[in-house]
């Protein structure tokens, strides 16, 4: 507590980061209110919905050798997002061990488990769409699941593939050892990035497909 | 909690470990739920519980909020609240868009 007296009193710099971390934060707090609006819309809707909101247990089943699995996809997608943020974590630490080498393939590894969750996404969608899922009908109840459904995902879905793009942006620049003197808090930076949208995912899975 | 990092944050490879093997089981869990079908107030209560649990250990180790100052920490962690409140004026105002559907157009 004194400290954080001490920061904001200290007429200087109050977060003793690296300025780019400190506005990767901002940026994602900024970020929170977006998803936060979203879910808060989603919330809103299926409070005032009159018809039942479609069973999103079976909505998401896959059929695997005869068996029907409820949401087994999701789950899939779930494990995958968070292999990827337990790759950026070790990433970040070879980083700032200057092994340039082992961050970069892990970042890239990361990216490419980024890679996985999207096109598992574009198989989800592609499901949907040819059940009937639209923005403004789908065959199971109420009509607003497809507008939610495909403004909630679809943001996270971009969310991904701007951070796999990130991700390989700069571990090529790491590979190419361009951070050298500058030191690496590029890579914690860019996997705060990596770690929100995986926070974000959590929240989508247990109210979006879970509730 | 008041430590500086003037040369980035370093913790060990196996905390990272340890921390995805818990999201793990935790994930594994959540879906649990769902696949037992539990309902009602223990099915919420859990998606609940194992939600904030993961997102816990995301925002605390992964993105090592836990070992930053406390001046970041309250600058980032205590806006988001705001969420809370703009939660409970919408559960009000949908509830009531409900009441009138019900009552005006059924």
């Amino acid at each position: 507590m004194t400290g954080l007296i001490a920061d904001f009193s200290a007429d200087r710099e109050a977060f003793s980061v690296p300025w780019g971390k400190a506005m990767m934060w901002i940026f994602l707090l900024s970020d929170t209110f977006v998803f936060g609006c979203f879910l808060i819309g989603y919330m809103a809707v299926r409070i005032a919905a009159v018809e039942p909101w479609p069973p999103t247990s079976e909505v998401f089943a896959l059929t695997i050798a005869g068996h029907s699995i409820p949401l087994v996809l999701i789950a899939i997608m779930t494990f995958i997002l968070i292999t990827s943020s337990g790759t950026m974590a070790m990433a970040v630490n070879y980083g700032y061990q200057k092994k340039r080498k082992k961050a970069a393939l892990l970042m890239l590894l990361t990216a490419v488990l980024g890679l996985t969750f999207v096109g598992m996404q574009a198989f989800e969608w592609t499901k949907l769409i040819e059940d009937g899922v639209r923005p403004w009908e789908n065959p199971w109840g109420a009509a607003q699941f497809g507008a939610v459904f495909f403004m909630v995902t679809g943001f996270h879905g971009l969310h991904v593939s701007i951070g796999v793009i990130y991700l390989t942006i700069v571990a090529l620049k790491v590979l190419r050892g361009h951070y050298e003197r500058k030191g690496y808090e590029i890579i914690e930076i860019t996997g705060l990035y990596w770690h929100f949208v995986d926070l974000v995912w959590v929240f989508i899975f247990a109210f979006f497909y879970l509730w | 909690m008041n430590t500086s990092h003037s040369d980035g944050q370093q913790h060990p490879i196996s905390l990272y470990l340890k921390i995805w093997g818990l999201l793990f089981v935790l994930s594994a869990l959540s879906y649990m739920v769902d696949y037992m079908q539990l309902e009602g107030m223990l099915r919420w209560s859990l998606i609940v519980i194992f939600m904030l649990l993961k997102a816990g250990l995301i925002i605390c180790i992964f993105m090592h909020m836990m070992w930053e100052r406390m001046a970041l920490i309250c600058a980032i962690l205590i806006p988001p609240l705001c969420l809370l409140v703009f939660t409970a004026l919408m559960v009000a105002e949908s509830e009531y868009t409900l009441f009138t559907r019900f009552t005006f157009f059924s």
